[in-house]
Formats: C-alpha cells, sequence, structure tokens
C-alpha cells in the first residue's frame, strides 16, 4: 500500500503526520511512502531527509491524494480535501466526529476508510497510538514554556547577592495528561506547584510529579470516579462545583501562574477561574488556559489570544501548542499513526486488513465501506480497572488514642481471660480426687517451663530461627538422661534399648551443638 | 536418683539451657548461647553418669563416644542448604530414643509387678522386703514405691511419650525424604508433593481412635502387645500425616515435629519422674509450638489446615491476570543495576536449590563497593526451615545487619530503584492482597512491586507451590530474567562494573 502525507492546509498549522524516521518503518511493514513537497519544512524535515528515507516527494497535493492508498494527516481534512477522498481510500487524522458529521457523512458516502486519531479508545493496548496523549503532553509543557515567557519572574527562589527572589507559585488545575505534563516542568523549573483535580485517585499522580494536591473537602461518596468514564473527569454536582470555586478564591490571591486543563468530553469546559479570581490576583500574574478551543476554563479567554486585564494579568488561549513545537509533536504524531498502521498490517506484508472485531481498530474507526460507523461500542475491555472506592482517612488523634485505648483493652482482656482459663484447668487438674501430690509437682514444673519456654521464644530474632531449631533440637537429647539411668539395669531387653538409645541421643547433642556453632559463626556484621 | 547433688546440677543446666535459648535473641549474644547449652547439656549428663543409680557408665562413655563421632561428621560435612534435612532427620533420633525409653519403662513395670508377686503382693499396693527392694536400680526402687493411681498416670504419661515419639519419628524421616529429594540417604525415595492414601485423614482419625482404645485397655492390664500396637499407630500416624503436605509447607512440618519431640521428652520426663527432662521437654515444646503459629501467620493459614495439606479452594472467581511477561537478558539487569542507587534481593526457596547464594553474595559485595544501598528482604516462610535463608546468606559470608525481616523492610519498596526476586514466588504475589479471591488472600507479602523495577530470577514460566498465577510477573515495571538462579548471576556478575 502506498501511504502518503500531504501537506497540511490548515492556516497556522506546522505539524506533518510522516516524518523521515517513521516512513522508514513504515517501509518495514511493507508499504510504500509518499508526501507532498514541503509538508515537513516547518517541522525541519527537509525534502532531501524524506528522499534520503526512501519516500516519494510529489509535487501537488492533487498527485498525493490522487497516488495514496492511505492518507495520514493531523488536521480534519478540509471540505476541499474531503472532495479528493476516494472510494477505498483509508484517512488517518485527526476528525472530531461528533463536530464534523457532515464532512463524516460525505467521506462515508463516497466509500472511504475514515480513522479518527481523536477516537482512538483508551485502553492500556492503544496507548501507543493515543495522539490525544501524546499532544496534550506537548501542550502541557508547552503551557508552562508559554506562561514563563509572559512572567516576568524566576520561577525558581534564589538568594542572590542583589537580593531575595521568591519561588513562582503555579496553579495547574485539571491533572489529565497535560496537567501532568505542566506539574512536570514547572516543578523541574523549580517552582512551588499546587495541582487540582476532581478525581481524588489522581492525588497519588500529583504528588510523584513533585507538586501538592489542593484537598477539598468532600463527602466522597458524590465523588466522579474517571475510572468509569474512560479516564475522564465526567461533570460534577453543582455542590462539588461551588465548593472547588470557593476553594480557588481562597487560593487565587497567592498564585502567580494558572494553568487550566479541564475538558469534559463533548461538553464545553467548564469555567473554573472566574472573573473575581482573575481581580484577585497579583498583577504581572499570568494565566494559560488548554482548554480554549472548547470556550476555556477561564471567564476572560478569548480564543487564539493573549489578552492582558486591566489589573495586569495575561491570559493566553492559543489552541496551537504542539503545532508551535511542530518538530517534537510530529516526530510523536507520526510514531501514533505508525504504530495504526502496525495494527492495521498484522502479517508485515504491506496489506492493509481493517479488522473491525478490534477494539482499537474498531473504535478509532468513524466511516467504513460506505457506512458510517459512529459512535462505536463500548470497547470490551474495561479502560482502566475500576478503583476500589476505599479513600484512606486521616486518622484524627483523638481516633488514633481511641483505637490504642481499645487495643490495649483487648488485649488486657484476652490476657486476663486466657490466665482464668489456664489457672481454671490448673485447678480442675488438681481438684481430681485421688491425684497424686507426686504428680503435681512435676506438673507445676512442667507448666512454669512452657510458661518460661513461651516468653524466652518470642524474642528470638526472626533470622536465628534456624540455630534455634538447631539447638532445641540438641537440648531435646536431653532424653539421654532417661536411657543413661535405664541401661543399669538387670534386663538384657531395657539394656540394649538403653544403650540405643544413648547412642541415637548423642549423635544429636553432639550433631545440633557443632552445626549450631558453625551457622552462628558464619553470622558477620558488616 | 533421689539425690540432692544431681538434682542441684540439674537445676543449674535448667537455668543454663534457658539462658541458652533467650540468648538467641541477637546475633551477638547467640554466639554465647551455644556455649551455655552445651555446658548445660554436659553438667545434665555428668551428673547423671557419676551420680547414684546410674550402671555400665563405661559402657555410657563409649556409646557417647560413637554418637559424638557420628555427629561430628554430620554436622561438618552437612551442606548449608541442606539444613532442613538435617534438622527433620535428627528430630527422629529423638523422637526413636523417646519410644525406646518408654517401652523400658514399660519393661521395668511389669519386672517390678512380677517381683510384687514373687514376694507375695500387688504393685502399687503395699511394699517390697528390704532385701527385694535394695536389689532393684534406682528407677525401680522409684516404681516400687508408687501407689497404683500413680502407677496409672505413669502409664498414661508413658503412652504418651511412646506415642508422641513414634509420630515424631516417622514424620520426621518423611519430612527428611521430602526435603532431601534425591540426594536421601534413605533405602526409598519419597515424592515432595502431598501425597495421601485413600481415605485421607480419615485414616488418621481412625489410627488415632484405634491409639485412645489401644491406651485404654493397656491401662486396664492387657499387657504390652497393646503398647506395641500403639505404637504402630503413632508411626502411621506419623507417615501417613507428613506424607500428606507438600514441601513448600515444611517449615511449619519441621517446627511442629521439633515442638514434638520436646512434648516426647517432657511425657517421657514424667514417667521417669525426672524434672531436668520435664523441663527441657517444655522448653523445646513450646519453642517449636511458637515457631509453627509464626510460619502459619506468615503464611496466612491456620495450624489446621497446613496440616490437613494443600490450599483451600479458591472463595470465588480470581481475578484475570492482564497483560504479558517481558523477558529481559543479563545486561539488561546489569545497565538497571548499574543506574540504581538502592537494591533489595528477596531470595527464595529457589535460590537455595541453585546453590546461589555465593553468586547473590558476590553481587551484593560489587553494588556496596560502589556505594550502593543494598539489602536483603526475607519472607517467615522463604525456604524450607525457618530461618533458612538467613543462615544461607550468613554461610555466603553476608552481613546480617542488612538482612531485614519483611515488616522491617516493606514501606521502604516505593523508595527502591530495584528490586530482584530470587526463586520466590508465593512470598510476593501481589494477589494476596488485591485479589479476596485468591487462595492465598489475606497471607502477607513482601510489596515489591512498589519499586521502581523488579526482576524476577525465575527458572520457567511456570506457577509457584500454590499453583497460583503471579500478577507481580505481568506488571509493568517487572521484568522476567528467565533461567537458573546461578547461571544467570554468573553472567550477571561479568557485567556490573
Amino acid at each position: 500500500m502506498i501511504i502518503g502525507a500531504p501537506k497540511e492546509t490548515f492556516e497556522g498549522e506546522r505539524r506533518v503526520a510522516m516524518t523521515p524516521d517513521s516512513a522508514l518503518q513504515l517501509q518495514k511493514l511493507g508499504h510504500t511512502c509518499m508526501i507532498e513537497t514541503g509538508a515537513g519544512a516547518e517541522a525541519g524535515f527537509s525534502d532531501a531527509a524524506y528522499k534520503d528515507a526512501g519516500v516519494e516527494v510529489v509535487k501537488t497535493a492533487a498527485a498525493l491524494w490522487k497516488g495514496a492508498d492511505v492518507v495520514a494527516k493531523v488536521r480534519p481534512p478540509s471540505d476541499a480535501e474531503s472532495k479528493k477522498l476516494r472510494d477505498g481510500q483509508t484517512l488517518i487524522s485527526f476528525f472530531y466526529p461528533a463536530a464534523n458529521e457532515k464532512l463524516m457523512e460525505a467521506a462515508a458516502k463516497k466509500g472511504s476508510t475514515v480513522i479518527a486519531m481523536d477516537m482512538v479508545p483508551r485502553i492500556s493496548r492503544a496507548q501507543k497510538m493515543d495522539a490525544l496523549s501524546s499532544m496534550a503532553n506537548i501542550a502541557g509543557y508547552r503551557a508552562v514554556i508559554e506562561a514563563g515567557n509572559n512572567f516576568g519572574r524566576f520561577f525558581t527562589g534564589q538568594v542572590t547577592a542583589a537580593g531575595k527572589v521568591p519561588p513562582a507559585k503555579v496553579l495547574v488545575v485539571g491533572a489529565g495528561v497535560a496537567g501532568l505534563a505542566a506539574i512536570g516542568t514547572s516543578t523541574s523549573l523549580g517552582a512551588i506547584t499546587y495541582a487540582f483535580d476532581v478525581r481524588p485517585e489522581v492525588a497519588e499522580q500529583i504528588e510523584s510529579m513533585g507538586a501538592e494536591f489542593v484537598f477539598l473537602e468532600f463527602d466522597d461518596s458524590e465523588l466522579p470516579d474517571g475510572a468509569e468514564t474512560g479516564g475522564y473527569a465526567p461533570p460534577s454536582s453543582p455542590e462539588f462545583q461551588a465548593k472547588q470555586l470557593e476553594k480557588f478564591r481562597e487560593i487565587a490571591p497567592d498564585m502567580d501562574i494558572v494553568i487550566t486543563t479541564a475538558l469534559i468530553p463533548n461538553r464545553a469546559a467548564p469555567i473554573l477561574w472566574t472573573k473575581d479570581m482573575v481581580e484577585m490576583m497579583k498583577p504581572g500574574s499570568v494565566i494559560v488556559d488548554l482548554a480554549a478551543e472548547k470556550g476555556g476554563n477561564c471567564e476572560l479567554t478569548k480564543m487564539d489570544e493573549k489578552v492582558v486585564t486591566d489589573n495586569g494579568v495575561t491570559i493566553i488561549g492559543y489552541t496551537d501548542f504542539p503545532s508551535q513545537m511542530a518538530s517534537q509533536s510530529s516526530t510523536l504524531y507520526s510514531t501514533n499513526i505508525r504504530h495504526m498502521l502496525t495494527d492495521l498490517t498484522p502479517e508485515k506484508d504491506g496489506v492493509i486488513v481493517h479488522d473491525m472485531e478490534d477494539d482499537v481498530i474498531r473504535g478509532a474507526t468513524i466511516t467504513h465501506e460506505k457506512a458510517v460507523t459512529f459512535p462505536p461500542p463500548p470497547p470490551k475491555v474495561a479502560a482502566i480497572a475500576v478503583q476500589k472506592k476505599e479513600p484512606i482517612k486521616e486518622k484524627t488523634p483523638e481516633e488514633i488514642r481511641a483505637e490504642e485505648v481499645a487495643a490495649f483493652k483487648k488485649q488486657t482482656q484476652t490476657q486476663v481471660g486466657l490466665i482464668a482459663i489456664g489457672a481454671a484447668v490448673l485447678l480442675g487438674i488438681g481438684s481430681i480426687p485421688g491425684m497424686p501430690a507426686s504428680f503435681m509437682q512435676h506438673f507445676i514444673v512442667f507448666v512454669l517451663s512452657v510458661f518460661i519456654g513461651f516468653q524466652v521464644i518470642w524474642n528470638v530474632a526472626h533470622s536465628l530461627h534456624t540455630p534455634l531449631m538447631a539447638v532445641t533440637n540438641a537440648i531435646s537429647s536431653i532424653i539421654i538422661l532417661g536411657a543413661l539411668i535405664q541401661i543399669g539395669s538387670t534386663s538384657l531387653l531395657i539394656t540394649l534399648l538403653a544403650a540405643l538409645g544413648i547412642f541415637m541421643a548423642s549423635v544429636n547433642i553432639f550433631g545440633g551443638f557443632l552445626v549450631t556453632r558453625r551457622m552462628l559463626a558464619m553470622f558477620q556484621k558488616s | 536418683m533421689e539425690n540432692a547433688f544431681t538434682i542441684a546440677a540439674y537445676v543449674v543446666a535448667a537455668i543454663l539451657f534457658i539462658l541458652s535459648l533467650g540468648g538467641l535473641s541477637g546475633q551477638e549474644s547467640a554466639k554465647r548461647a551455644v556455649w551455655y547449652g552445651i555446658a548445660g547439656m554436659a553438667i545434665a549428663v555428668l551428673a547423671t553418669l557419676f551420680g547414684p543409680g546410674s550402671g555400665m557408665w563405661l559402657l555410657s562413655l563409649i556409646l557417647i563416644g560413637g554418637g559424638a563421632a557420628v555427629g561430628y561428621q554430620l554436622a561438618t560435612k552437612v551442606q548449608m542448604t541442606q539444613m532442613p534435612e538435617l534438622v527433620a532427620i535428627m528430630h527422629s533420633l529423638v523422637g526413636l530414643a523417646a519410644v525406646f525409653v518408654g517401652f523400658n519403662a514399660d519393661i521395668m513395670i511389669n519386672y517390678i509387678g512380677n517381683i510384687f508377686v514373687e514376694n507375695g503382693g500387688v504393685l502399687g499396693a503395699g511394699s517390697l522386703p528390704a532385701a527385694a527392694y535394695a536389689e532393684l536400680s534406682t528407677f525401680g526402687q522409684l516404681i516400687a514405691k508408687k501407689s497404683s493411681v500413680e502407677i496409672g498416670i505413669l502409664r498414661v504419661e508413658l503412652v504418651l511419650g511412646i506415642w508422641i515419639g513414634a509420630v515424631t519419628f516417622t514424620g520426621s524421616v518423611i519430612a527428611y525424604a521430602k526435603l532431601a529429594g534425591g540426594s536421601s540417604m534413605l533405602p526409598f525415595k519419597v515424592d515432595t508433593g502431598a501425597n495421601k492414601l485413600p481415605g485421607g485423614h480419615y485414616l488418621n482419625a481412625a489410627a488415632a481412635a484405634l491409639s485412645v482404645l489401644l491406651l485404654v485397655l493397656y491401662l486396664g492390664g492387657s499387657g504390652s502387645w497393646a503398647l506395641v500396637l500403639l505404637t504402630i499407630a503413632g508411626l502411621f500416624i506419623g507417615y501417613h500425616l507428613i506424607m500428606g503436605i507438600g514441601g513448600a509447607d515444611m517449615p511449619v512440618v519441621v517446627s511442629m515435629l521439633n515442638s514434638y519431640s520436646g512434648w516426647a521428652a517432657a511425657a517421657i520426663g514424667f514417667s521417669l519422674g525426672n524434672d531436668l527432662l520435664i523441663v527441657v521437654g517444655a522448653l523445646v515444646g513450646s519453642s517449636g509450638a511458637i515457631l509453627s503459629y509464626i510460619m502459619c501467620k506468615a503464611m496466612n493459614r491456620s495450624f489446621v489446615s497446613v496440616i490437613l495439606g494443600g490450599f483451600g479452594g479458591p472463595a470465588g472467581e480470581q481475578m484475570a491476570v492482564e497483560g504479558e511477561q517481558v523477558a529481559i537478558e543479563a545486561d539488561g539487569v546489569a545497565a538497571a543495576l548499574n543506574d540504581a542507587d538502592s537494591v533489595v534481593i528477596i531470595p527464595g526457596y529457589g535460590m537455595a536449590v541453585a546453590q546461589a547464594q555465593t553468586g547473590v553474595a558476590e553481587l551484593v559485595r560489587k553494588l556496596r563497593a560502589k556505594g550502593k544501598t543494598v539489602r536483603f528482604a526475607i519472607h517467615p516462610v522463604a525456604g524450607r526451615l525457618p530461618g533458612h535463608m538467613n543462615v544461607l546468606l550468613a554461610e555466603a559470608k553476608v552481613p546480617y545487619d542488612i538482612v531485614l525481616e519483611m515488616d522491617e523492610i516493606n514501606d521502604d519498596f516505593p523508595d527502591t530503584d530495584v528490586a530482584i526476586v530470587i526463586g520466590s514466588n508465593d512470598i510476593v504475589n501481589p494477589a494476596a492482597q488485591d485479589d479476596p479471591n485468591s487462595p492465598i488472600a489475606g497471607m502477607p507479602v513482601l510489596e515489591c512491586w512498589k519499586a521502581k523495577q523488579v526482576f524476577v530470577s525465575k527458572r520457567g514460566q511456570g506457577t509457584g507451590y500454590s499453583g497460583i498465577e503471579n500478577p507481580l510477573f505481568f506488571k509493568e515495571n517487572t521484568r522476567m530474567f528467565y533461567g537458573d538462579a546461578k547461571a544467570s548471576l554468573d553472567k550477571l556478575l561479568p557485567m556490573i562494573d
């Protein structure tokens, strides 16, 4: 099959869906590669580089659309491009089918198969082709860089000869892929980073990236579980939202940089940073709104624009962060495309097998064989194992104390109970009619010895259990005393058995002690 | 025997034995403690030998000398990996000695009984003429003075001693055969798996019931044949019980037999009226009981379920394991180790089988020389004997202060760069925590999967002793380093620079 990547026609789009590296990998799958001249120029890949990688460079977009069996793109096709689609051709690109229904229907009518990279299901196996995540990762990184560009101070705190510089305080709202990338970038630049997310289970991820989780006190039973909705945060209740905004209001004056990344699938972005919060912020602060495309998390965001408010807060609503880093994003995106084609070419023989039984391929395919196949059925494999809802509650000192008291009481109860039972048993044995005192004398020795044994053995170190067994083995040969007493008997049989007993017990005594000595001598301190 | 000096010597010996066990609380004091034990034993034996009532002390000395020679051979020749076998076979000797001493006591009772009859009396009622009494050995004199109730109790005690001794004897022999496997010195080989005769535990129960019946008959004066049959029943139970228990449960079995050998000694002590035997028997018995308890707790299983053999059926459907086992070669492991700052090694029975402890120790030396933190995490039931891994590592000259217990190290795994699992399986199975339906659910395990990276040295893809799939091997941060542990380490060592 011939796989072609045209030059992106969307204004300002600098990414490309195929790099020389990915072309080499595609050729290993048995495919032939084709690219429109200048397609990679803005991402830093020259036509010569493509030629060196064995890619055919064609002069016009028309030639490419005509020649390629599979067209790989970044942006959804424009109207002009969709007209060039033909029967049997496969298109792989971002598509946003829910928003582009007409385009999708047109493509279906033409008989071309469309694989939407934004529809790849979020299951472990499909992570390698999850282009949304790889783009979000770049956006998160770039958001921090962009914020730094517009922020007049250091990120990290410094004490210099010229005075002390306080560290910047960064708040990241929404700890998805973009949010986590932003947290990572921000902490590595040295800022004090806080992060918030409605899903309490991401607190651990946030902390692992070095940020502090902004803790919201709320009845957990109502908290949404992201795991049930394929890893995205679902909409939350009005009470929760109110609580959330209250918390933001409380911390807004302290924050130097706010990066918002909260998106809800197929909905407008929730407003999380209201006008009054912006007004509370210090002059020179920066807000980067990664949700600008869906209306923005900040009330004052303007899509694709940078605005400065009256109180000197810069609000950035750019939506082309991945495109701004075209080289990096093209590399990642083309790898995602390459992984998708790997799955589509199971035999590595250049023949595409469109397996609609496969969860990943089925999920991403939105038109196939002249029919619209969107929306897909739910995948057979659950996205992420649903988290067990067992929030670990911080215990208050009173609770801990109460527990300790209860444990102590319980221990006392068991101990007293055991003592009572033991005493009762002993008294019971002693009060059996006709029980000879001579027996009781020995019995007392026995009970006391068991008691001493229990007291002493609990203190034995675990690492010395084997020597303990060897020693107890040796001393249990004390039975030799019995045999020694008996050997002087007049009966031959008794003498014989006693002699055997002495012999065996002494094997044990010497063997046991010697081997214990040997073992203990080996234990060395470093 | 009723001699003040001998009894005083026994008190000294008993105190020395208690100190000897107490000293095992630390590695350094343990080196002293073993001498207390030796001194105690020497005092006890000498006091008995040269005390009144003991004859043929020359023969006794020769026998002890012979035993010493054999014991010396055993103790110096044994490999540290064979410790479980050695301990098991030694238990069998104690058990058998207890059986012999018990029979002697029975023969003595009958003998005295006959003397009473000759003198026109009955044992337990009245007394012998002074001349006949003086002819008896001390033990005989002791019996002759007893009342009939005391004789009855004496018989119960010696039956207990013989019966427990018999169970200990065959049980230990079977445990030895299972632990030694191919290298067993016995003329017969025993499969290490759990084998029961048809009828299973009903056979054991029947044998136990038969024993009780025979005890009643024996007490009723039926004579020594009941005692012989009872011994046979005990021998059968020991054999059949241990046959039904699989190899990996041997830590519990060996501790249990250890305990039994103590109780047998204590029971014999009762019948001989010897307080030192009672004291030591009780000490050993409780020691073994505690060890068994610790082992069972470490497996989260009740003692009864271990003894009855096998794992219980799963409570429900177990969680399916997702993902794949990813293999890795020695160079990958070496690269990760070279980069790591903190390493935790988790040895298991597989390390003992492959005799890989010296290789492991060498690896540790190299890593520590580079300033890395290297520690060992020991699960209580790792290996086939309580504390087995500690002894092996000590043999390989691993300093004991970097060998830690489960509770000491479990919290440190999240800060560990590399965890290496060598020949262990169930003790690192996350299913014990995650899957309430797993047969090992609730068993405390080493949480090695919390380390940044886990390497598992394992012979092949099989499951562990319990037959449970181990989700650890499928985790994203786990790499499987297949191959014999010793060969794998030999490949790995030159790559650590």
